[in-house]
């Protein structure tokens, strides 16, 4: 037994061992989130003629829990465009102030006096903003562990959907999903509109629809999903957003027949 | 110092677990964080006497799934303004998506720079030794990339480099690039390089003469690249939906965008 004045108050080193200085060293690398915690699962978009549809539920993730089930992940910006996060809910969090923070010193530093000028940052300026900012995380390998849609009008004013995710990869398409969504509603949206061309041929009703129809899909089919949901249209005339939809006409009648993983038929 | 030291104490028992960990699991986990991904594509490129042509599918994959069927791979690089209409160099980039779009800026705002000091366009052998550099600055961290450069040099000739992701880099008359690049490339060497392609009744053995090698003219090279890349489709599921090809000549870039199976 160490009965020396250094030793009082402190764990017993025969008692629970040598205390490890390794814990206290500042020199190893730093942990970063490695991995998410709680989580929100697909977002979906879509362009139509004269604007874009944008959708995710509001259910936030602990693992295999729902944990949260009136978080909401879509969030405007700007009055003019849409952002939809997937995965990780605290990143969501981080970049959601980030954003507050970039629009208001858009609002100040902008010179739109006049009453119908076009907001400084559109559409594409936040994708690319967002894009680098995950690109510029990931290479500090600290990555905000999302996937984004970001949803509005180009410059030009038509219709602007693009994607970004935790590695900084990019694109655009007419319609796009993440996560399970790209497996599930993506096939679904794309019967819809196929490519570009066809974008000018939907109607805002018949995009909202569809969209409304791809989330039944994977509130069906994706476990990690809620039936509340929120759906945004984004126009040349603003952004409505509705926060507290919930999915109409579900069908369970397929449900008793399906047996094992469903292709089972005795 | 018992409590300080890592060692033992001396007198009195001593540890009561017998595996006590001695230091902390090191801070790497076993699951770590892959700054890296594959998203697919081929990328072709090919020079001619007058005329240099490099081009790329536009599929843009992430695993099994196609995230969008059209995303260009084949840009200007260099021009005085966004648009890019007064370019004259050609980048193909493939493989890591993200670093490819992050590479191509770089060099374009490096051309920029360049334009703007010296009050002239970046000549294309300068702007791929400058390419080089940028790949190997990033040597342990890499830009996970296989970039193809294209332009016509001093004399009017059409110029291809080719590099690795590090900046290993050479000039050549013909590269495959990315996912398809194996299967392409055997076909561009027997008919662009005429490998194994012998005058018929020169010898038998070492006394075989080789098919003289010409520059093609571009309309086979166009139909070359198309035969190619329909090949590589049928061959490999990360290669498809739409081709784009930049022919760049002395009047300019000419771009041309072409259906692909979409399967």
């Amino acid at each position: 037994m160490d009965h020396r004045p250094q030793a009082w108050g402190r764990p017993r080193d025969d008692v629970y061992g040598a205390y490890d200085a390794s814990y206290m060293q500042t020199n190893q690398p730093n942990q970063h989130t490695q991995s998410p915690i709680v989580t929100g699962t697909s977002v979906l978009g879509m362009k139509f003629k004269d604007g874009v549809v944008i959708a995710a539920d509001n259910l936030a993730s602990y693992g295999s829990l729902a944990r949260f089930t009136d978080v909401k992940r879509l969030r405007t910006f700007a009055e003019s465009s849409v952002v939809g996060f997937g995965g990780d809910v605290s990143d969501m969090q981080y970049l959601d102030r980030h954003l507050t923070e970039l629009a208001i010193d858009e609002a100040y530093t902008s010179t739109t006096t006049t009453p119908n000028a076009q907001p400084t940052l559109n559409a594409r300026n936040l994708h690319k903003y967002l894009s680098k900012l995950l690109y510029h995380r990931r290479s500090k390998f600290d990555p905000l562990w999302n996937s984004l849609l970001v949803a509005g009008l180009d410059e030009a004013g038509a219709p602007f959907l693009a994607a970004a995710d935790l590695l900084g990869t990019t694109f655009t398409s007419p319609s796009l999903a993440t996560g399970f969504g790209s497996m599930l509603a993506q096939p679904i949206m794309r019967g819809l509109v196929p490519d570009e061309a066809s974008v000018a041929q939907v109607t805002r009703e018949q995009a909202i629809n569809c969209v409304r129809e791809c989330m039944k899909v994977l509130f069906y089919r994706d476990a990690r999903s809620l039936d509340s949901y929120s759906l945004a249209v984004v126009t040349k005339d603003g952004v409505e957003l509705s926060e507290n939809e919930k999915l109409e006409n579900q069908s369970w009648a397929f449900a008793d027949r399906i047996k094992g993983y469903g292709t089972q038929t005795v | 110092m018992a409590m300080f030291s890592q060692n033992p104490v001396l007198n009195g028992p001593n540890y009561s677990f017998a595996e006590v960990p001695q230091h902390a699991v090191d801070g790497l986990r076993e699951h770590r964080f892959n700054p890296y991904t594959d998203n697919g594509g081929s990328t072709l490129a090919i020079a001619g006497a007058d005329f240099a042509i490099i081009a790329g599918d536009t599929r843009l994959t992430a695993g099994y799934s196609i995230n969008t069927r059209y995303a260009p791979k084949v840009f200007k690089i260099g021009g005085s303004t966004s648009s890019q209409d007064d370019a004259n160099i050609l980048l193909s980039v493939v493989g890591f998506a993200a670093d490819g779009e992050a590479l191509k800026e770089r060099l374009d705002a490096v051309c920029k720079m360049y334009r703007y000091r010296h009050g002239k366009p970046m000549s294309v052998s300068a702007c791929a030794k400058r390419l080089s550099t940028i790949l190997y600055q990033k040597r342990f961290f890499p830009y996970y990339v296989h970039a193809i450069l294209g332009g016509l040099d001093e004399d009017g000739t059409g110029a291809v480099y080719s590099y690795d992701p590090v900046g290993s880099y050479e000039r050549e008359q013909c590269r495959a690039g990315g996912a398809a690049a194996s299967l392409i490339m055997p076909f561009l060497d027997n008919q662009v390089n005429f490998k194994n392609q012998y005058i018929p009744g020169s010898g038998v053995g070492h006394e075989l003469q080789e098919r003289e090698r010409v520059p093609l003219p571009r309309n086979e090279v166009e139909v070359l690249v198309k035969d190619a890349f329909d090949s590589a489709v049928e061959r490999h599921i990360e290669v498809g939906d739409g081709l784009q090809m930049m022919i760049i000549t002395k009047d300019g870039i000419e771009e041309r965008l072409l259906p692909l199976k979409k399967d």
